[in-house]
């Protein structure tokens, strides 16, 4: 078995008084699409800050390509998407993703052609010398998720990003994730759309802090005998209770 | 390269933002000339003087004071009566060799100015009371010399020169800086061009990092591997390269707006408050991370700036206890204010002011160290 591109083992994670991840086990693999669910407030996000060492674990351990994080210098080779869509409101899109592309390293030469590819990849050509400002929620949404697609990064990390985006151009994102993981690189998506955990190649199923379940779809439904994501979700919440 | 793309992206956003640009170019033109104005108008307060009973050789010179007018009243009362009917601010009311003054001291400027042109009126009499007693002495002393023997006379004479010229004493003013006119706007200004400075540079980059941090476009920065010390930097560039032109239009302004004389180097001036700009730039950083709002932001202007003005200079604090003089080592602007005084008013150079300039570094080199570490808590490496 190759080595995970994320491995997160035990994870404990506090804010203040209230622990908000009890024991967190997951790993993402090369070529693989790893969805994390769980209603909100479970504590996806912080599973993904901690993992990129925005957040420093109270207990556990977090290592990234084989390194614990926190780690500078690896976040070069992880394209990471907020939840929030954090943009510079008053710069064109280009202009966004031109600065974005900047920051993360990528060589003046392939700036360009990263920021057309991109584009092209959330729809968003015609749109690029727009002010942020001008956009719609779908359109921030896509450009953060462009933003993090530039210089084709070896792990992408993506915190609930089709929220907002209309059916089309969330399939067109999907069959861009898929040929993103047949290229051979990782993504580790969280989401709250169930019938997206189904795209994925495992779904981890966080609850009261913890993984509940980590397995291919197919799997967790034959396990907990219902046809759909959204049932598994369902009844390993009644269970928990 | 990063701390570039950084600065120019800092200045892009700068540029479109009207409001905050006008805010930092236009206000402090307009403040200045608004209190260039109002302190201008101050220093040539006019004052009505009522006398009763007064020589007339003493209301004569009172009289003569520039912006004094006097009145003569018969008795107390009458004089009192215009006093209430607001048409004189002060009487002068001499029983025998004695002065009483009264003010009606509504204005404690026109009470000095009333207090300071009496002062003068009575030392000028008594100038020419003594002149003419002189002139008594000396004509006595005349008469007693021709009596005396041609020889005793002449020795007399070889002594006495000096004498001759001390009884005209003739009284010039000179002003090391700016001439009659200048007043307490002038001494200000110093102190207030390093307070615009330091505190638009403050509010605005303290928003704008502010800004960054609820949008969350500061996570996403540090999600890429740049350094916390480039974006430091990165912000420290386009401020420094804003406060430049900052100053320089306020000290165009003062300048050529208000004929403020600057004696010294204007670059030396610029000099010096960019090194401010960026002290208060560190500063509103670092303030900025314990603010929530930009209401909370807000709410460190009367905590943290304002008190600075009063420990800057603008009051002199000789007088004041010690421990206030203390609070001044800590305040930037009393820094700033020094060195720029000393160089726009007294021609000083920039070297001269090593000391100054010394603690201004130190202050932008520990809060900058402090920025660095502070984006600690956003990622935590
Ligand atoms: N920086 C923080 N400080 C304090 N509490 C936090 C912080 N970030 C998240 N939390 C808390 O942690 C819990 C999980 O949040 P989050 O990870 O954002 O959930 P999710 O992404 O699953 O909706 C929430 O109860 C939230 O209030
Ligand atoms: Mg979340």
């Amino acid at each position: 078995m190759a080595d995970a591109i994320i491995d997160l083992k035990h994870l404990v994670k506090k804010f203040g008084k209230q622990t908000v991840l009890k024991d967190v086990n997951l790993a993402v693999m090369p070529k693989q699409i790893v969805g994390l669910i769980g209603p909100s407030g479970a504590g996806k996000s912080t599973v993904i800050k901690t993992a990129l060492g925005m957040e420093v674990a109270d207990g556990g351990s977090a290592t990234v390509f084989g390194q614990v994080m926190p780690n500078r210098k690896l976040l070069s080779r992880i394209g990471y998407m907020a939840q929030t869509d954090a943009l510079y409101d008053s710069l064109s899109g280009r202009e966004n993703l031109k600065f974005f592309a900047q920051m993360k390293g990528i060589k003046k030469s392939e700036i360009k052609t990263s920021i057309e590819h991109v584009a092209k990849v959330v729809d968003l050509q015609d749109d690029l010398d727009k002010r942020v400002s001008g956009y719609s929620g779908g359109m921030m949404r896509r450009l953060s998720l462009s933003i993090a697609l530039l210089g084709n990064p070896e792990l992408l990390v993506l915190d609930e990003p089709t929220v907002g985006i209309d059916p089309a151009l969330r399939r067109q994102i999907w069959r861009e994730l898929g040929s993103i993981r047949d290229e051979g690189r990782s993504i580790l998506i969280t989401t709250h759309v169930m019938d997206e955990a189904e795209l994925t190649d495992k779904v981890a199923l966080l609850l009261g802090g913890k993984v509940i379940a980590f397995n291919e779809p197919v799997v967790l439904k034959t396990q907990y005998r219902v046809d759909s994501i959204e049932d598994v979700f369902l009844k390993a919440e009644g269970e928990l209770q | 390269m990063r701390t570039f793309a950084i600065m120019k992206r800092v200045l892009t956003e700068m540029i479109r933002d009207k409001r905050s640009l006008a805010l930092m170019f236009l206000a402090p033109i307009l403040v200045l000339w608004l209190m260039s104005v109002i302190f201008t108008a101050n220093s040539t307060t006019n004052v009505e003087v009522g006398t009763v009973g007064v020589t007339s050789s003493v209301s004569t010179n009172l009289d003569q004071v520039k912006h004094v007018t006097v009145h003569h009243y018969a008795n107390e009362a009458n004089a009192k009566k215009a006093m209430k009917a607001d048409k004189i601010d002060a009487i002068i009311h001499k029983t025998d060799n004695d002065y009483s003054l009264t003010y009606a001291n509504t204005d404690s400027s026109k009470t000095s100015a009333v207090k300071m042109a009496f002062k003068s009126a009575l030392t000028q009499t008594n100038i020419n009371q003594m002149k003419s007693q002189l002139g008594v002495a000396q004509k006595t002393i005349g008469k007693l010399q021709a009596t005396l023997p041609v020889q005793a006379q002449r020795q007399l004479q070889s002594q006495m020169p000096t004498q001759k010229k001390a009884t005209t004493p003739q009284i010039t003013n000179h002003y090391v800086y700016g001439d009659s006119s200048t007043g307490f706007f002038d001494k200000m200004l110093p102190v207030l061009m390093g307070f615009f400075v330091f505190f638009f540079v403050f509010l605005i980059s303290g928003m704008a990092l502010l800004k960054e941090r609820t949008s969350g476009t500061l996570s996403r920065l540090l999600a890429t591997p740049v350094r916390r010390s480039e974006i430091v930097f990165g912000y420290m560039a386009s401020y420094g390269i804003l406060a430049i032109f900052q100053t320089i239009l306020i000290v165009m302004a003062t300048i050529w707006l208000l004929g403020v004389e600057v004696v010294g180097s204007v670059i030396s001036i610029i000099v010096i408050n960019l090194i401010l700009a960026l002290v208060a730039l560190a500063f509103g950083i670092l303030l900025s991370t314990f603010a929530n709002s930009e209401f909370q932001m807000m709410q460190f202007i009367p905590i943290l700036i304002i008190p600075q003005v009063f420990f800057s200079g603008i009051i002199p604090m000789d007088s004041m206890a010690s421990w206030i003089q203390d609070i001044s080592y800590i305040i930037p602007i009393k820094y700033s204010g020094d060195a720029v005084t000393g160089i726009m008013m007294q021609g000083k150079s920039l070297f001269s002011f090593g000391l100054d300039i010394s603690v201004l570094l130190i202050f932008l080199v520990v809060l900058t160290f402090l920025n660095v570490r502070g984006l600690k808590r956003y990622r935590k490496v």
